[in-house]
C-alpha cells in the first residue's frame, strides 16, 4: 500500500448494544503522525469508538478503517501494528516485570525486548518487582512500555492519565511524547483533562452523544473560534455570517462564542480570542467562557 | 544548554514562549554561538508537549537566522543577538531606576509605574516600526 495519509478512517460508524445506540454516524479521519484527542462527556461513545478501532467489539453499521484495514475483518493485518492501553491499564498484578516482558515477547510477533528494557530501567523500575509493588503512576509507565515495545505504527490510549496525581501525569505525557518525537506513530487518546490535551495533542475529535460535533487540527480550531461581547441584540445578524455556538444573555448584554467564517467587522461587537479549554466547554454546552458578563442585582 | 519553562496561562502560544526564551538567554548572553538547543525529543519529555511544537519554535528561530539545524546532529545557535555592551547595559539601569525613584516620590504606586513604562515602549516602538 502506498503510504496513508489518514492512520484511521471511519465512515457513518456506528455500534449498537441491544436497543442502545452507543456510537452512531461516526465519520472521521485522523492523520498518520499525529496525536489526536479524543474528547466529550462521559457516556458519549468515546471508550467503544477506541474499541472498535482495536477490534474489541464490531460495527453495527458503517465501517472502521485502521492503518488501511477492518480491524474484526484483517485483525492479522491490524493488531500486530496497533498498541492499546485501557482506561484502568490492565496489567497482572501477581507477575514480576521480567513476566510481564516474557508475556509480551510471548504475544507479540513485533517485540522490542531492548525498548521494554531500557524504557524500564530509565524509569527506575527493577525488573524483578512486582506489578502490585507499583505506584499508579508507575503501572502506567509500564503499560505504557508494554504498549510501545509492540512497534506499534497506531497507540490508541483510553483516558490513560484519569487516575494519575498532576507530577506523575506530567511524566507519563512527557514519555509518550517522546515517543512520538521518535516518529513513525500515530496517538489517539481519550480524556476529560483538556489543559494536558492542549499541550500534547495537535488534532481534536469531539463526541457528543454518540456523534462527531467538532474535528481537526487544534490550532485551526482555536484560530477559527472567538468571542463577541457586545450590548443585548438578537444574534441573527452575527449568525448569517458566523455559526454562533453558544449565546448568553444578560440584561444589558450577549455574550456569543461563534465560529467565524470570516473576519468579524461589526463594530458593536467586542471581539477577543478564546482558548481549546472554552471552545470544547462551549460544544458540550457546559459553560461560557470568562467574558465580563455583567451581573445585574435583583432588587 | 537551556531549559525552557511554560507558562500555560500566559496566552502566549506554546511555541511561541520557546521561541522568546531562546531570544532572551541569547541577549542575555546564556547561549552563545555553537551553543546547541535542546533536542526535540529532550524537551518534549521534560515539558510533555507536542514535538510539532518544538519543531515550530526552531524552525521559527531558523527562519530568523538565530540557529541553524544540522543533519542528525541537533540544532545549534549560529549567531548572537546584538547585546548591548555591559557598560550601556549598567548606565541604562542606572537611568531607570533614577526614574522609578522620581516616579514613586510623585506619588504613583507599582502598578502605575509598570503602566506607564508600558505605554512608554508600546509608543516608542510603534512609532519605529
Amino acid at each position: 500500500m502506498s503510504p496513508l495519509s489518514a492512520a484511521v478512517e471511519t465512515r457513518s460508524l456506528g455500534c449498537r448494544y441491544g436497543r442502545f445506540w452507543a456510537l452512531r454516524d461516526c465519520s472521521l479521519s485522523v492523520p498518520a503522525g499525529s496525536v489526536t484527542a479524543l474528547v466529550g462527556p462521559n457516556g458519549a461513545g468515546k471508550t467503544t469508538l477506541l474499541h472498535l478501532l482495536v477490534g474489541l467489539c464490531a460495527p453495527s453499521a458503517g465501517d472502521a478503517r485502521v492503518l488501511g484495514w477492518a480491524p474484526r475483518e484483517h485483525p492479522l493485518l491490524v493488531l500486530p501494528r496497533v498498541g492499546f492501553v485501557a482506561q484502568d491499564h490492565p496489567l497482572y498484578r501477581g507477575f514480576r516485570l521480567s513476566e510481564m516482558l516474557t508475556l509480551g515477547r510471548r504475544l507479540n510477533t513485533r517485540w522490542d525486548d531492548a525498548l521494554a528494557r531500557e524504557r524500564l530501567q530509565r524509569l527506575g523500575l527493577p525488573l524483578d518487582r512486582r506489578v502490585a509493588a507499583l505506584s499508579g503512576g508507575e503501572q502506567a509507565q509500564v503499560a505504557l512500555t508494554l504498549a510501545l515495545a509492540k512497534r506499534p505504527e497506531l497507540l490508541v490510549l483510553d483516558e490513560p492519565a484519569a487516575s494519575l496525581d498532576p507530577l506523575a501525569r506530567r511524566e507519563f505525557l512527557g514519555s509518550l511524547m517522546e515517543a512520538v518525537a521518535d516518529g513513525g506513530l500515530t496517538v489517539v487518546l481519550s480524556s476529560h483533562i483538556l489543559a494536558d490535551l492542549e499541550r500534547v495533542c495537535d488534532h481534536l475529535v469531539l463526541l457528543r452523544s454518540g456523534g462527531v460535533q467538532l474535528s481537526g487540527p487544534i490550532e485551526e480550531i482555536v484560530a477559527a473560534h472567538r468571542v463577541l461581547t457586545g450590548p443585548r441584540t438578537d444574534p441573527a445578524s452575527v449568525a448569517r455570517m458566523h455559526s454562533v455556538i453558544q449565546q448568553r444573555h444578560s440584561e444589558r448584554q450577549t455574550t456569543l462564542l461563534v465560529r467565524a467564517n470570516s473576519h468579524v467587522y461589526d463594530a458593536c461587537w467586542q471581539v477577543g480570542e478564546v482558548d481549546l479549554e472554552e471552545i470544547v466547554l462551549a460544544y458540550l454546552g457546559l459553560g461560557m467562557p470568562a467574558a465580563p458578563v455583567r451581573r445585574e442585582v435583583a432588587s | 544548554m537551556i531549559e525552557f519553562r511554560l507558562d500555560m496561562r500566559s496566552g502566549v502560544p506554546t511555541y511561541l514562549q520557546l521561541v522568546q526564551q531562546v531570544k532572551q538567554a541569547a541577549r542575555l548572553g546564556l547561549l552563545q554561538p555553537g551553543d546547541q538547543l535542546p533536542t526535540v525529543k529532550e524537551v518534549v519529555g521534560t515539558l510533555a508537549i507536542n514535538p510539532n511544537t518544538v519543531l515550530k519554535a526552531y524552525r521559527e528561530l531558523d527562519h530568523e537566522g538565530l540557529v541553524e539545524g544540522r543533519r542528525g546532529q541537533g540544532t545549534f545557535v549560529s549567531r548572537a543577538l546584538p547585546v548591548a555592551a555591559p557598560a550601556d547595559h549598567a548606565a541604562l539601569q542606572a537611568e531607570l531606576q533614577n526614574w522609578i525613584g522620581k516616579a514613586r516620590a510623585a506619588g504613583f504606586d507599582e502598578d502605575w509605574v509598570a503602566a506607564l513604562f508600558a505605554a512608554a515602549v508600546h509608543r516608542s516602538f510603534e512609532r519605529a516600526a
